[in-house]
């Protein structure tokens, strides 16, 4: 400490910011025990769901497998086929449900996105003020309701009923606009109107390609939603119900079912996840735009 | 924007803001809102499909619960206009609902505010890693919350008998001798319930929170740290917090609406009721009053209510984060 006056530590021509090491190690720590805290439920969903019937009955329970097995799976899938709707008719109806609901939100949502964002006809701002006070409004709250309105326009018991409120989401339309708003600016916009284009085309050829992140945000989020939601309460033909809600369905009946009961939560949860990973960047860039102004 | 002007008489489709067309001094107020509809009204065709969804399924049901709140009605007969007495029997006459509010309002202030720390801490925290790790630990807290059901792998941790994990462990380290009805026992389901939906959790709010902290330019730190700045937490307070300002308030939005929406992991693990109703929330209330008694005029009471509650919390949070930096 020659000079009193403290001189900024330079590495590589960038001011090294103020850290000191005893931060550093304790944040470390920190975050290293509530990685652990939180990955281990997932972790012994994975050995649980690989462990042999005889293994699930050692007390106390090891954290790790020495016979992994397929058995749990197996068993779940006998368990489901037991039932007079076949497998394969669960599978078809989250696929057909994940799709339409996902397609027709992202197809709904975008549009709405880019005319309240670039069109901007009069009322834009209170119909902007509704999305955004309708994040705050639970699902609980509406759905007190949503059964009379099913009622009454004969949804009940249909795949409609588990496809047509996906398409009334905010949350994907809310983030949309945003990015919207940050990345494509009115000059773009105009300079194509100038040259004649109709709003359609300018919406799907010169603004969706530039809001592709968006776009795989919009479709990850919904399709989590979809597939997260499960059974329907207001959906009771068996052959309407989705694969998620069969597992439901086994998992919570039989009492033994420990092991075939981690194998339907892995199936469950290995979907999104992949989704997910797969899309990482993407849907933080978008995020980088979901601030709430104002 | 002068190309607005280009053709002033016939269809302009310039934006509102930019340079009004000369005849707008001309019209009233009416006369230009109509003509603006007219060159617009594309645009009201791009958003109808989604209105009609919008206004179905999350508008009308908002509306008729305002309405139905005050009046006794069964779905069968038509609503009978009571006024206030649906909020009246809640507050004076119905014990239960103020066990669920007490319940709801200690979840939501526990829950609410641990994830939406815990969101920001670790989102902040992670920023400095090298991208390969961030995607990584990301990914590690992320993942709970976009597993769908996986908060049942809690019944096998949580089992009541000794084949559950912890009691397994607790009882071979010799900390308990009998096995614990965790889900059961009313000393530990609140804690459980808090901690399970802390860890489900961590979903949008991080991420926003995450991308919040990535758009900071790093210069603004680099001025900070030659302008004095003399540690970490003077960096976040002075410098990122006032920058992600309205991710903050994204992020407030949603974990205030998941704390108020609790219940669902309560009924999957503990069932309902739970022992003594200890964790009967006013989501359970409603759907009682809802699915099971058909009183829908006190069920949309109830709802009102979560909905006041909600919409409270946003404007407090609201005006703490105006603080936030000063």
């Amino acid at each position: 400490m020659a000079t009193k006056v403290k001189k900024l530590r330079v590495k590589k021509h960038r001011v090294v910011l103020n850290r000191s090491a005893g931060g550093d190690t304790a944040i470390t720590v920190f975050m290293v025990i509530l990685g652990i805290l939180m990955f281990l439920p997932m972790y012994i969903t994975v050995i649980t769901a690989f462990k042999p019937t005889a293994e699930l009955s050692i007390v106390p329970p090891k954290f790790y497998v020495v016979r992994p097995t397929l058995k749990n799976f197996i068993d779940l899938f006998t368990n489901m086929n037991q039932t007079w709707v076949p497998v394969t008719r669960y599978i078809f109806n989250t696929v057909y449900i994940s799709v339409a609901s996902t397609f027709g939100a992202l197809v709904l949502g975008s549009m709405t996105a880019y005319a309240l964002s670039r069109i901007r006809m009069p009322g834009y701002k209170v119909i902007n003020s509704m999305i955004k006070y309708s994040l705050m409004i639970g699902s609980t709250i509406t759905g007190t309701y949503n059964f009379i309105i099913y009622c009454k326009i004969g949804l009940l018991n249909t795949y409609a009923i588990s496809i047509l409120p996906v398409w009334a989401g905010t949350l994907g339309l809310y983030l949309m606009k945003n990015f919207i708003d940050d990345n494509i600016s009115d000059e773009m916009i105009e300079a194509a109107r100038i040259d004649g284009a109709h709003e359609f085309t300018i919406y799907w050829k010169i603004a969706m390609p530039l809001v592709k992140p968006a776009w795989l945000t919009l479709i990850v989020t919904t399709f989590q939603a979809v597939w997260a939601a499960g059974a329907s309460g207001y959906v009771w033909s068996e052959n309407l119900k989705t694969f998620n809600s069969a597992i439901a369905a086994i998992t919570g009946t039989s009492a033994s079912a420990g092991g075939a009961m981690a194998a339907g939560a892995l199936i469950m949860m290995s979907v999104p996840i992949v989704v997910f990973v797969v899309n990482q960047s993407k849907i933080v860039e978008t995020m980088a735009s979901s601030g709430m102004k104002d | 924007m002068q190309e607005t002007a280009v053709k002033p008489g016939k269809k302009l489709k310039a934006p509102k803001e930019p340079k009004k067309p000369v005849s707008r001094k001309e019209m009233t107020k009416w006369q230009y809102t109509k003509a603006e509809m007219k060159r617009t009204r594309v645009g009201y065709l791009m958003i109808l499909p989604f209105m009609i969804m919008f206004l179905v399924f999350t508008v009308l049901p908002v509306i008729l619960s305002i309405l139905l709140s005050f009046t006794s009605f069964n779905m069968f007969q038509f609503p009978k206009w009571i006024f206030f007495d649906n909020y009246i029997r809640m507050f004076l006459d119905d014990d239960l609902f103020i066990t669920a509010f007490k319940n709801t309002m200690i979840f939501a202030v526990t829950t609410g505010p641990a994830s939406y720390l815990l969101s920001f801490l670790l989102a902040w925290f992670i920023n400095e890693l090298p991208p390969k790790a961030r995607a990584f630990v990301t990914f590690i807290f992320y993942a709970p919350s976009i597993s769908g059901s996986a908060y049942t792998i809690f019944t096998i941790i949580f089992r009541g008998d000794i084949y559950g994990l912890a009691n397994g462990w607790l009882m071979k380290l010799g900390l308990i001798n009998d096995p614990i009805l965790w889900f059961q026992n009313e000393t530990y389901i609140v804690p459980l319930m808090i901690f399970i939906s802390v860890w489900t959790s961590l979903g949008m709010t991080f991420l926003a929170f995450i991308a919040g902290l990535q758009g900071i330019d790093r210069s603004q730190y680099e001025a900070g740290a030659v302008d004095g700045i003399k540690n970490r937490w003077q960096e976040a307070w002075y410098i990122t917090l006032p920058n992600m300002k309205s991710m903050l308030m994204f992020g407030a939005v949603l974990a205030i609406t998941g704390a108020f929406g609790f219940g669902a992991i309560v009924t999957a693990l503990c069932g309902t009721p739970s022992t003594n109703y200890c964790a009967w929330t006013l989501n359970h209330h409603l759907a009682e009053y809802m699915g099971t008694r058909f009183e829908f005029g006190y069920a949309s009471a109830i709802a009102l209510i979560m909905f006041i509650l909600s919409f409270g919390a946003n404007q407090l949070v609201n005006k703490i984060l105006a603080k936030v930096g000063q």
